[in-house]
């Protein structure tokens, strides 16, 4: 059978009737529940800050660990993944999106042990997020000492 | 060079039997299916020994469908989907009998087909079990992402089967569904690359089988009363029926797809259903219930597989396909 042709028309077609997104309708389910999230992290920031007289690096620490609690409760409850399921984007970015990712491996490869398993394939998802995320901020932090020099 | 195989002495498919988990119990055929779970794991600890029991389950139940015991069969030949078949193996090692395993994706179901009839045909053995499966949760730890992640499926995607089919092919005289042909498939390979997208890279492959089969036997697609491919998917069946028609052949009026049948229209499986357990699932009841019923007398089954893993995937390579065609016709 002749391939050599054949494959770029074929692909052609596929792309052309294949379905798509609808990105319309994703924008708005993501910035919807996306924007929620974000105002119970403000509202709790709020709280701590005047209910309990939290403020600076503290304040953003406990807000922080408290919406981390939440997207790990939420995902062994097996209701994260519903949402994002319907939010996509707005709910993969928020914090409580990286908890989801640290969390779900964990609970999946707890059958194969808790070293070897659970322990081991954690960071599966997560472990780009934060390799990328370290070695950008060292970067932005060169350039910022370089910058530093010369202002 | 001819790929097809004509069984002179048209072995007899006995006796089957099929299981499927709780959202295929749901689904459009769901009635057909003999053992339906409302519990996806079976009573099991983990999703990988749920599948192993759910094949146990089902090959025994053929032996039993079959007025058969254990000590009847000859051979067993199964496959899965999982790394190094575990659970085709796992599930052997309950049963005193020969052992062959297989992996064509989710083709397995007619290959296995193929083979049973094979090793009937020829003399060499009396009764020989076909049988596969394939779990969604498996697949998904497998394959893709933590079921508990909040990912989104894209639109082309399909929904793998939590569910398993066998089947007791015999030299066993008597009016049954019989294997009368196989059309060995060729792996093909048009270049698609999106995993997400099996239906578009195995229609080729099914597309490919299909020719051959009409080549080699001389028959037109109208000889059979349905012609059933495995886990196409709507998208994939599209894109089969439009390549056939480029080269003049129409199999519009009778196709139909296994992955098309077995969910409602439920936006969260897209493309339909997929996987090992899906073709097995569906011919082992619903078409085989039919053809004992001669509702359906000749039958062209193709299922269809992905031959790609994950390391393939992330190494950019694209996906390679197979499609076996069996033909099952009612007789004596």
């Amino acid at each position: 059978m002749n391939t050599g042709n054949y494959n770029k028309k074929y692909i052609d077609y596929v792309s052309s009737i294949a379905p798509k997104t609808n990105e319309k309708r994703s924008l708005l389910r993501a910035f919807w529940v996306g924007g929620t999230i974000c105002i119970i992290g403000q509202f709790i920031r709020f709280t701590l800050q005047l209910v309990f007289g939290l403020y600076g690096d503290v304040l953003s620490g406990v807000t922080s660990i408290i919406l981390i609690f939440i997207g790990s409760f939420l995902t062994g409850l097996g209701v994260y993944d519903r949402i994002g399921k319907y939010a996509g984007g707005g709910s993969i970015v928020p914090i409580t999106g990286f908890a989801n990712s640290v969390v779900s491996p964990a609970m999946d490869f707890k059958t194969e042990g808790y070293i070897y398993g659970l322990a081991a394939k954690m960071f599966t998802v997560a472990g780009p997020i934060i390799v990328f995320g370290v070695a950008g901020s060292v970067l932005v932090g060169i350039i910022y000492y370089v910058i530093g020099l010369f202002v | 060079m001819k790929s097809t195989i004509f069984f002179k002495n048209r072995p007899a498919i006995i006796g089957t039997s099929t299981i499927c988990g709780p959202k295929e119990s749901q689904g459009n055929l769901g009635e057909y299916v003999e053992t339906r779970l409302d519990d996806d794991t079976f009573g099991e600890e983990t999703y990988e020994k749920t599948e192993c029991k759910m094949l146990s389950h089902v090959i025994e139940n053929s032996i039993l469908n079959s007025n058969l015991s254990v000590e009847d069969i000859d051979c067993l030949i199964s496959g899965d989907l999982l790394n190094q078949i575990i659970s085709s193996s796992f599930s052997a090692r309950k049963f005193d009998v020969p052992y062959l395993g297989i992996y064509n994706a989710c083709s397995t179901m007619s290959e296995a087909f193929a083979l049973s009839a094979t090793l009937v045909d020829g003399g060499y053995m009396q009764n020989v079990i076909s049988a596969t499966g394939s779990h969604f949760s498996t697949a998904e730890r497998q394959y893709r992402y933590p079921l508990e992640l909040g990912s989104v499926r894209p639109p082309q995607s399909q929904w793998t089967v939590t569910g398993a089919g066998s089947a007791v092919i015999s030299a066993k005289k008597g009016f049954y569904p019989r294997i009368t042909c196989a059309t060995i498939g060729k792996v093909t390979d048009f270049g698609i690359t999106d995993a997400n997208n099996m239906g578009a890279a195995m229609a080729p492959a099914a597309f490919r089988s299909l020719i051959n089969h009409f080549e080699d036997t001389k028959r037109e697609p109208n000889y059979y009363d349905l012609i059933v491919t495995g886990d196409l998917g709507a998208l994939g069946s599209r894109i089969l029926k439009h390549l056939t028609k480029e080269r003049g052949v129409n199999i519009d009026k009778n196709h139909v797809d296994c992955g098309e049948l077995i969910y409602n229209i439920d936006e969260k499986e897209f493309q339909g259903g997929s996987g090992a357990g899906c073709s097995a699932v569906v011919m082992n009841s619903y078409i085989y219930q039919k053809l004992i019923k001669k509702d359906l007398n000749k039958v062209l089954f193709i299922a269809t597989g992905a031959l790609l893993s994950t390391l393939s995937t992330q190494q950019g390579e694209s996906i390679p396909a197979i499609a076996h065609a069996v033909a099952i016709e009612n007789g004596v």
